[in-house]
């Protein structure tokens, strides 16, 4: 059983695709999740045609422009322009003040200002509009300030759990997740496979190794590999990006491993139902990483989906290892709030565990 | 001579498919026994049997004086196996693949490391040990395989067509442990298509849709059928 193990880790030790699958594609993934795929908005470039050049307009434009959310694209603007400007790609958002702006606002208590935006990226014009409009409200109040309007609705916000809106806390969950499910379930996957396609899986068969044996054999390395991996990538979010851990670690940890030998035991299954590397790469690719990418709710709201996939979802481990990672990271829930979702994964693990058990038998008939 | 392998009117069906039908046969200790007959005339199916992989239907099979319905850990325990995909890891060493098998009959660490300097002292490999596996030409990997799969002294070996695609130096060479190893009080059980090493065996079973056709000594098979060669003994019953 240990000669077993070693001779596991000899085999990622000298393959150099499975190390960077295993320790470069985590580093790698992480940072460029965290720096390079952002959803906030910075210095967006815009335009402003102003045809009333008033003082107001002025100040507004100055407050957009100084936000830090914006800069002024040197694009000349005037009306007929605009269609090409947006085409050529130059402008994010043009703002457009009506003439008189300042003489009607003071007359008529109403003035327009109109907002295009560049939808070919639709989250991103939605951002762009949202700022805008938030800097031109804001703006609003102060102007309205010593004026007393006869009835005032006044919101107060407060985003929790994660105040200053960093894209990072949503992408972590979904990295773990990702990357544990990818390395665990197509890394076991494929070794086993290749034990088949070499012949050395016959070998193993006819030796006194019981299929437990051999199974828990090719599986170990994994687990402490994959757990090494969770621990690494928790440390890069909290050093670099400043994701908290609220919640207990050690319920983190022990969950992950949860998710992990989840991930195996899918692993397991993927290599009984394929004869070759290749077919069970595919399988792990296509079968998992694009629902688990897709139907998780890591990047996509569970809740705006169409019915059929919100209910597909549900057989999504993924789904509800999120879940539990956000609970515990960000808002700092125990057990009792996530045993529902452990319990599933849990459920999801001797599925999958039994299923395999039968196949091989079956297999070995 | 003690038989090692006692085979009485075993019986195999994969559902209405009759694989094995009703084969009798006994090979002795130390002895090279050579099993023939066409692809799917049932030989694989007798071999995962023989080695405990699979249950017969019906039938008495004993193996190395174990049961194969009920004794399989014994059985495995005592036999070794190499098939024509030489199973050696490519990415281990020599002795990385010598302590992997080893370790996996349970063998203790000097003991593997006194069997692999017998085994590779034996084919003049003694100073590669630490040389890749994928390094190593073919020819070389097969008789590797051939001493990991000896290497725990079982009471036999399986080999399923452990010459294919190698050059007939090699096989000559091949040949010469599967007698060393006989001498040795090892039996041989191996599948071939090559009708020269049939030759070779103390005594051959040639089957034909599930049944043993003919089981003898190359030179009773060759008088019987009148044959100059194991070959067109071979076309003449296996057909």
């Amino acid at each position: 059983m240990k000669g077993f193990i070693i001779k596991e880790f000899y085999h990622i030790f000298r393959d150099l695709r499975s190390m960077l699958i295993l320790f470069g594609m985590p580093v790698v993934q992480v940072l460029l999740f965290g720096f390079a795929i952002s959803n906030e908005v910075k210095n967006a470039p815009i335009a402003i045609l102003d045809h009333s050049n008033d003082y107001v307009t002025r100040q507004i434009s100055s407050k957009l422009l100084s936000s830090g959310f914006f800069i002024a694209s040197d694009a000349v603007v005037d009306e007929s322009h605009i269609p090409e400007i947006f085409r050529k790609g130059k402008v994010k958002e043009i703002i457009v003040f009506e003439s008189n702006f300042a003489r009607n606002l003071e007359k008529d208590h109403e003035a327009h200002i109109q907002l295009l935006a560049d939808a070919s990226d639709p989250n991103t014009a939605n951002l762009i509009v949202n700022y805008t409009n938030a800097i031109i409200n804001n703006y609003q109040q102060e102007y309205f300030a010593g004026l007393s309007l006869p009835v005032e609705i006044t919101t107060e916000t407060q985003m929790l759990y994660n105040p200053g809106l960093k894209s990072v806390f949503m992408f972590v969950p979904g990295i773990i997740t990702i990357l544990l499910m990818l390395i665990s379930a197509m890394m076991t996957s494929i070794s086993i496979a290749r034990e088949k396609e070499m012949g050395t899986m016959e070998v193993l068969l006819v030796s006194p190794l019981r299929p437990m044996q051999i199974i828990a054999g090719k599986v170990l390395p994994y687990v402490i590999l994959s757990f090494i991996n969770a621990v690494t990538i928790l440390m890069m979010s909290y050093f670099i990006f400043g994701m908290p851990v609220k919640g207990s670690l050690l319920l983190l940890l022990a969950e992950s491993i949860l998710f992990i030998v989840m991930a195996l035991s899918l692993g397991i299954f993927i290599s009984t139902v394929s004869n070759s590397q290749q077919m069970a790469m595919m399988l792990s690719m296509f079968a998992l990483m694009l629902p688990t990418i897709l139907l998780s709710g890591f990047i996509f709201p569970i809740e705006n989906m169409p019915m059929a996939l919100q209910i597909l979802s549900n057989i999504m481990p993924p789904r509800w290892f999120i879940i539990i990672i956000k609970a515990i990271m960000l808002k700092g829930l125990g057990l009792q709030y996530i045993w529902k979702e452990t319990l599933i994964i849990a459920g999801m693990t001797l599925f999958f565990i039994g299923l395999s058990v039968k196949k091989f038998k079956i297999r070995l008939e | 001579m003690q038989p090692i392998i006692e085979v009485e009117n075993l019986v195999k069906k994969f559902g209405p498919f009759v694989a094995n039908d009703h084969l009798t046969f006994n090979v002795g200790q130390g002895e090279i026994f050579g099993f023939l007959g066409a692809n799917g005339a049932g030989k694989t199916t007798t071999m995962r049997i023989l080695c405990g992989l699979s249950s017969p239907t019906s039938g008495k099979v004993k193996v190395a004086g174990y049961d194969v319905y009920t004794q399989t850990e014994n059985i495995k325990r005592n036999i070794g196996y190499m098939s024509q995909k030489f199973s050696l890891y490519d990415d281990l060493s020599i002795a990385e693949n010598f302590q992997f098998y080893g370790g996996i009959y349970g063998l203790s660490v000097s003991k593997i490391k006194e069997r692999t300097e017998e085994l590779l002292g034996r084919l003049g490999f003694s100073g590669e040990k630490n040389r890749i596996l994928k390094d190593i030409p073919l020819g070389w990997k097969q008789k590797l395989a051939f001493s990991v799969a000896v290497i725990h002294h079982p009471s036999i070996v399986f080999l399923d067509e452990p010459t294919g695609g190698v050059d007939p130096i090699t096989r000559r060479q091949f040949w010469e442990m599967i007698y060393e190893t006989a001498n040795e009080g090892i039996t041989v059980f191996v599948t071939t298509h090559y009708m020269d090493e049939a030759e070779y065996c103390q005594r051959v079973s040639i089957m034909a849709d599930g049944k043993i056709v003919a089981l003898d000594t190359p030179g009773n098979l060759k008088d019987t059928y009148k044959a100059a060669t194991m070959e067109d003994v071979f076309l003449m019953i296996a057909r």
